[in-house]
């Protein structure tokens, strides 16, 4: 079975429409992990991030679990939101950014020269700290955008998309009777999870989340957490948070992120098992974090 | 005790000087004003009195009241239609180009270049269009009037599009790529669509700065007291060209007509602009 998955895994970055049963893979639970020691979706090996000169990142091996969710907590400015966005190639948007090292997904190399970046995103999607959703777009339009914006776009299936994602996101009841008003007439809370479900929509297999509800009361914080705890049965997430309650509510691993010395790049300081770091992590930096005695 | 004296000196110099200043910002703000004024209202009574039925349906004449300036109407809509529908994509494309690829070389020179066209005299554009398009297709035609007019347009559009183009938030633009939206999709379907209104505000600017322009056409269009909407051959009627030739005639009635093609003229620009305004009011409140 392990071999099958992988071997189901290889191809990654083929064309979704040439490969019918993607999606369908993605659309049951998989139990034949549960319980058993989880498969890595992302792997990344010695890897280092830039901003120009500057090295912003060094030497990262993490090893992300599928279908678990993986929290990354750390002080300010350490570089969880440039890791994050590493994964799934972001981080070459900006100006001057550029990556060093290994990285896998399913095994597969995501930064190789002849790996389409477009295809990585549609693999590893992305929520932001910020609510983004489309300011031109319904709320119906924003949900399947990426589905329009990337190409496949079977009308007939749209609506059910809509109404699952959004219901993934735990949005749907609140939202269901106005699908064709301006996604900008939400609540930021609402906002936050329209852009959820419109990550969700793609049918990624990796789900970055950067601070998704630092922004947000803890009703919609609330939410946003019991739509994670869903989504880790379809998904693997990847979510960044200053909150060390969440982080330990949520998450099955974390990873601490720490700069040593002021100008050092980021590293990571220690990675496990949510229950270990909080409980009696290896490093005094890690404990004193997650005790908040510093940070 | 004398230290509150003092302050309170100061605080009086203070408001003084803040309503002097007040005053000088409003009479500035008036002196800006009036003239337009003036001008629209002396327009308005000056052209109502020529306006009737016949002034919109008829042809000019060279005597009595001048006739109608049904083909100046016309001319002036087949021009400046067809400039719209060569500088328009030019512009916009430009602009996206601009805003989204321009930071290199090539983007500064394109800048520099949009930027000294929105200089160049409209006569000097006229005499170019006359030597390209005129001298070389045997006579006076609207598509070389439509011509000189789209090159005016164009730096306006592109330099608005660039601008309106780069206040669309990065977020915005990130959201989609993190969606798996190739760099062109986005332009397409998320940037443009977000910028757009700003982007029709400047293209209606621009049609309403060249719905006025009266020399480069005396150059590619001439001017003609028949109706003509052939595109590529003869001389063509427009409402600045038939304000200026009614106003050089003799008699009173004739000037009168000039009175009111030119408010016909002031009316379809306000319009225009007006719409432009609301165009981006809506789109601001958003
Ligand atoms: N666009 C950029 N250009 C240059 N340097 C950047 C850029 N973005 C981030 N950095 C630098 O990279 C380092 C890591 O930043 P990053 O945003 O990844 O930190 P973070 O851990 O997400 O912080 P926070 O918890 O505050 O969000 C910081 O030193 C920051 O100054
Ligand atoms: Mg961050």
């Amino acid at each position: 079975m392990e071999s099958e998955k992988t071997k189901e895994e290889s191809k990654p970055f083929e064309d979704p429409e040439k490969k019918p049963d993607a999606r369908q893979r993605s659309v049951e639970p998989q139990p034949a992990y549960r319980g058993e020691p989880a498969a890595s979706a992302m792997v990344a090996e010695r890897l280092s991030a830039y901003y120009g000169a500057f090295k912003a990142l060094a030497d990262i091996n993490i090893s992300i679990q599928q279908n678990k969710i993986t929290a990354l907590i750390g002080p300010s400015g350490c570089g969880k939101s440039t890791f994050v966005r590493c994964l799934n190639r972001m981080h070459e948007v900006t100006p001057g950014g550029r990556i060093e090292g290994k990285l896998l997904l399913y095994g597969e190399d995501v930064c190789g020269r002849d790996v389409d970046p477009v295809q990585v995103r549609r693999k590893v999607g992305m929520v932001f700290q910020k609510p983004n959703p489309f300011p031109t777009m319904s709320i119906y339009d924003n949900v399947i955008a990426g589905l329009k914006l990337g190409g496949r776009r079977k009308s007939s299936e749209l609506s059910e998309v809509v109404e699952r994602t959004l219901r993934q996101a735990a949005l749907w009841d609140e939202v269901k009777d106005k699908l064709k008003e301006s996604g900008m007439a939400l609540s930021g809370g609402q906002q936050q999870r329209l852009c959820i479900a419109r990550t969700l929509a793609v049918e990624p297999e990796v789900v970055l989340m950067d601070e998704p509800a630092s922004a947000l009361d803890p009703v919609s914080t609330q939410k946003i957490e019991d739509a994670m705890e869903e989504l880790k049965e379809r998904y693997t997430v990847v979510i960044v948070t200053h909150n060390m309650q969440q982080a330990a509510r949520i998450s099955d691993y974390t990873g601490f992120f720490y700069i040593e010395n002021m100008g050092d790049p980021g590293r990571l300081w220690e990675f496990d098992e949510t229950s270990k770091i909080f409980s009696s992590p290896n490093r005094k930096e890690t404990e004193d974090y997650v005790t908040g005695r510093f940070g | 005790m004398s230290q509150l004296a003092t302050t309170s000196a100061r605080y009086r110099r203070r408001k003084l000087l803040d309503k002097a200043m007040t005053v000088m910002a409003y009479l500035c703000t008036l002196a800006a004003i009036v003239p337009l004024v003036l001008v629209l209202v002396y327009v308005a009574i000056k052209g109502l009195g020529a306006w009737s039925p016949q002034f919109f349906t008829g042809l000019p004449q060279l005597f009595g009241n001048g006739g109608g300036i049904y083909n100046a109407i016309i001319g002036t809509v087949i021009i400046v239609g067809l400039a719209s529908l060569m500088g328009i994509p030019f512009g916009i494309m430009a602009g996206i180009y601009l805003a989204e690829y321009g930071n290199n070389h090539l983007g500064s020179l394109i800048r520099f270049t949009t930027d000294v066209m929105t200089g160049i005299p409209s006569i000097v554009v006229g005499i170019f269009a006359y030597g390209l398009l005129v001298v070389s297709m045997g006579g006076f035609n609207a598509f070389a009037g439509a011509f000189s007019l789209a090159i005016l347009m164009v730096p306006i559009i592109t330099r608005t599009t660039e601008e309106m183009i780069r206040l669309v938030p990065g977020s915005i633009r990130e959201a989609a790529l993190a969606l798996g939206a190739p760099r062109w999709k986005t332009i397409v379907y998320v940037v443009v669509p977000t910028a757009l209104g700003g982007i029709m505000t400047g293209i209606l600017l621009s049609i309403a700065r060249v719905a006025g322009e009266t020399a480069p056409l005396i150059l590619t269009i001439l001017g003609s007291n028949f109706l003509n909407t052939r595109i590529f051959q003869g001389p063509v009627a427009a409402l600045p060209l038939q304000i200026y030739d009614f106003s050089r005639s003799p008699y009173a009635g004739v000037i009168e007509a000039a009175w009111g093609a030119s408010l016909v003229l002031v009316l379809m620009v306000l319009i225009l602009s007006l719409a432009a305004r609301l165009i981006l009011a809506r789109r601001g409140s958003t």
